[in-house]
């Protein structure tokens, strides 16, 4: 069974929503903190629902809709989402009151929103769908296990169309959590010249993909999903490496057939030198693209590199934003995509031109 | 592909018991769980009864192995995860493909609540420990690491449908050859958080709950963990113990009527059920026992009963809603209830539905009043919905 990619749709810290050139012209931020360039909302959202809607509801209810909307489906066979902190603006804001109110009656509102499922069950309520709906919450796999599941079900023949994503949020708060924790850079840098420093911490970063996988070819799909994989707490670049070769094994493929890799670079030395010395042994003789500098760290950054993978794919453009410095021969037809979350989360994702 | 997924272990703690057989001679005695609040500190402690769990996290510390500093959530989750594994008894875990699968809605929020009132007195105040593990998915990784189980990990947060959708994820996990093993289900503890959320939604019951009265006034919060160790058909045969239960169905479907509320015909639910059923291959006549999800909510129960008047006929299977016990554990409480409806099988159990007076008079059928031992419990049925309209089913069978 072939699975496509029928649709995607992503609101990041580029400008990626909606009919836009393909990162032409590339946002450039100082300091380490990327943040979503968000649309206008009404175009997707009903202005009503928009008022209590929290910003994570938002950009994931906008792209989820934005998904659906290019490919004209309005009852999709299930709607899977990723997400590592669910919606943390309104759990701040939750806690915040219990806190501050002294557990005296806090509004309900931010608690009614705070589950982890708001965004899918927001995306079912809008569209009346009663079909399965599941959302995922394991840090660096979260988009990775809502792949798995969606995969699994097209398989299973449960469903022939599937609306899968992941989305995440940076509040204020969670970023000085997560930069008292040293995950990002000391120093003001420009996200563009992320790759020419070389030092600890990345940058933080947020943001929404979502994707209507099908089961059904047409040929307006951007691309074939061949395959994913994970693999947990692998430390060792001889396990990577051979995970990397026995994944192109598995989909019948090879390096040599690889077109393109997108890796998950982030501009941290320490996590960057299993990038680096792939580059050395496996890639060795690919072309290498990267994108965290476009959409920041966050722990399901790996839905963005599917945005772009299946949009180079499309396209058949490569932005000169991703780094590559190969002159292009030839559209490339087949992606690879190597990413890992702190050396702990890998995931491999194979897609192709059809 | 495995031609079915067996139950070959389970494990749980609740208020009513540390494990399996607390928790059964609970049931049998019909001693309920819900009591004032003796450790979670909130200003709710004498006014809104909960189902704690009867140890401290000391104590939970000391009989898991896991430090005491470790969130409440993991704590209950290691406890029952590892009465699962080693009531399933299987030897060689580690060279096969074994998964943990678990759900829970808050994760290490407990901690992260006495980090938060530091934080906000200043953005460099409260203790980064405290927060570390604040993702639900840390919960899953921290019990896992301390099972051993490292090759494939997973957390889902569905609200109160969480962890049987853990068990159906897992279920097809086996089922496509992903995995051989799976520990799934989940757990949750109770923290300010969810307290004072339901409260504010006036949905609890000041005095014990009472799911499918007619007279019901909301729910009571429990906490708790439980899990099922799900295994193919191959590892099934290889097992020293002759497994007795399966699961033979389940099913996910969405409301999508209301963010918190439930449709009044019980659309999620009604579709989860006919699901769960198609999938088995049963007929609603076939069920024994439902395990309602059953929260003692107006809203809950009606729709609830309203999906299974619609879909099955008199006579009704015998059903309870063993929250009438448990309290409402919320991601843990379709793991809790996994658990029992496969108890329920095993031993030729009924559990009755405590508290029970008056018949709803929208319905024509009464829930479960006493405990019943030596049944013919042949097919299972177990409910559980959340937030969001997600309603998930799922039925065990009797090998």
């Amino acid at each position: 069974m072939k699975i496509y990619i029928q649709a995607t749709a992503a609101i990041s810290p580029q400008n990626t929503f909606a009919q836009v050139p393909f990162l032409t012209e590339p946002v450039a931020y100082t300091g380490n903190r990327l943040q979503t360039i968000e649309p206008d909302y009404k175009n997707f959202i009903d202005v009503k629902l928009l008022r209590r809607m929290s910003r994570i509801i938002k950009m994931g209810v906008a792209t989820a809709s934005a998904c659906l909307q290019e490919a004209g489906e309005t009852n999709p066979g299930a709607i899977i989402t990723g997400t590592t902190y669910g919606c943390l603006e309104d759990t701040g804001i939750f806690l915040t009151e219990i806190i501050q109110r002294n557990e005296e009656m806090p509004p309900p509102t931010a608690f009614i929103q705070s589950t982890h499922n708001t965004v899918g069950a927001q995306v079912a309520l809008m569209l009346k769908c009663h079909n399965y709906n599941n959302t995922f919450v394991h840090n660096g796999f979260s988009f990775e296990s809502a792949l798995l599941d969606a995969v699994l079900l097209l398989k299973d023949k449960e469903a022939d169309t599937i609306l899968v994503g992941s989305v995440d949020e940076l509040t204020d708060n969670s970023y000085t959590v997560l930069n008292r924790l040293g995950l990002y850079k000391r120093k003001g840098i420009s996200n563009l010249d992320l790759f020419a420093t070389h030092s600890k911490g990345t940058l933080a970063g947020e943001g929404a993909a979502f994707f209507l996988l099908t089961t059904k070819y047409a040929p307006a799909v951007y691309a074939q999903l061949n395959g994913m994989a994970t693999f947990y707490e692998q430390v060792d670049i001889k396990d990577i490496e051979q995970q990397i070769l026995l994944f192109l094994k598995e989909h019948h493929s090879n390096l040599q057939d690889i077109d393109i890799v997108i890796t998950g670079k982030n501009g941290d030395a320490g996590e960057d030198e299993i990038y680096d010395q792939l580059k050395q042994s496996v890639f060795v003789e690919n072309r290498l693209i990267q994108f965290k500098h476009l959409c920041g760290e966050y722990p399901t950054a790996t839905s963005f590199a599917l945005w772009m993978a299946a949009t180079i794919l499309k396209t058949g453009e490569v932005p000169a934003i991703t780094g590559s410095q190969e002159v292009q021969k030839h559209t490339p037809k087949k992606i690879l995509i190597y990413n890992h979350y702190q050396n702990k989360y890998h995931s491999l994702l194979l897609v192709s031109s059809c | 592909m495995s031609t079915g997924v067996f139950i070959a272990g389970s494990g749980v703690i609740t208020a009513i018991g540390n494990n399996i057989a607390e928790c059964l001679s609970a049931f049998e005695k019909e001693e309920a769980g819900m009591a004032g609040i003796t450790y979670l500190e909130t200003i709710h402690r004498d006014t809104i009864p909960v189902a704690e769990v009867k140890l401290s996290n000391q104590q939970l510390a000391a009989i898991s192995g896991l430090p005491s500093q470790s969130s409440r959530t993991t704590l209950l989750s290691s406890v029952a995860a590892k009465e699962a594994l080693d009531n399933a008894g299987i030897k060689n875990i580690s060279s096969l493909r074994t998964g943990f699968i678990s759900a829970n809605t808050v994760g290490g929020m407990d901690k992260t609540e006495k980090f938060f009132t530091d934080f906000l007195s200043a953005p460099s105040k409260g203790r980064l420990r405290e927060v570390i593990n604040h993702e639900c998915g840390s919960v899953t990784e921290l019990v896992a690491r301390h099972l051993g189980i490292h090759h494939y990990v997973s957390t889902i947060s569905t609200a109160c449908s969480s962890s049987a959708n853990a068990i159906a994820f897992g279920a097809r996990l086996i089922k496509h050859n992903v995995l051989d093993v799976v520990v799934a289900g989940g757990t949750d503890a109770l923290t300010k958080f969810t307290l004072n959320g339901f409260n504010t939604l006036m949905i609890l019951d000041r005095q014990f709950c009472k799911p499918f009265d007619e007279e019901r006034m909301g729910l009571n919060l429990g906490e708790g963990a439980g899990y099922l160790v799900l295994v193919s058909d191959k590892v099934a045969a290889s097992l020293q113990n002759t497994l007795s239960v399966k699961l033979s169905g389940y099913q996910n479907a969405n409301d999508a009527y209301h963010q918190t509320a439930s449709s009044p015909d019980g659309t999620g639910s009604f579709l989860a059920m006919t699901g769960a059923l198609a999938r088995s291959g049963l007929q609603p006549s076939d069920i024994d026992y439902i395990n309602l999800h059953g929260t003692g909510t107006q809203n809950n129960d009606l729709a609830e009963g309203t999906a299974i008047k619609r879909l099955f006929t008199a006579p009704y299977p015998k059903m309870s809603s063993t929250k009438s016990y448990t309290g409402h554990t919320l991601g843990a409480s379709g793991g809790i209830e996994a658990v029992l409806s496969v108890l329920s099988i095993k031993h030729g159990i009924v559990y009755p539905n405590l508290r029970f007076k008056t018949p709803m008079l929208d319905l024509d059928f009464i829930p479960q009043t006493s405990f019943l031992k030596n049944q013919q419990i042949q097919h299972v049925l177990s409910n559980s919905f959340g937030f969001g309209g997600n309603c998930t089913s799922l039925i065990f069978s009797k090998l």
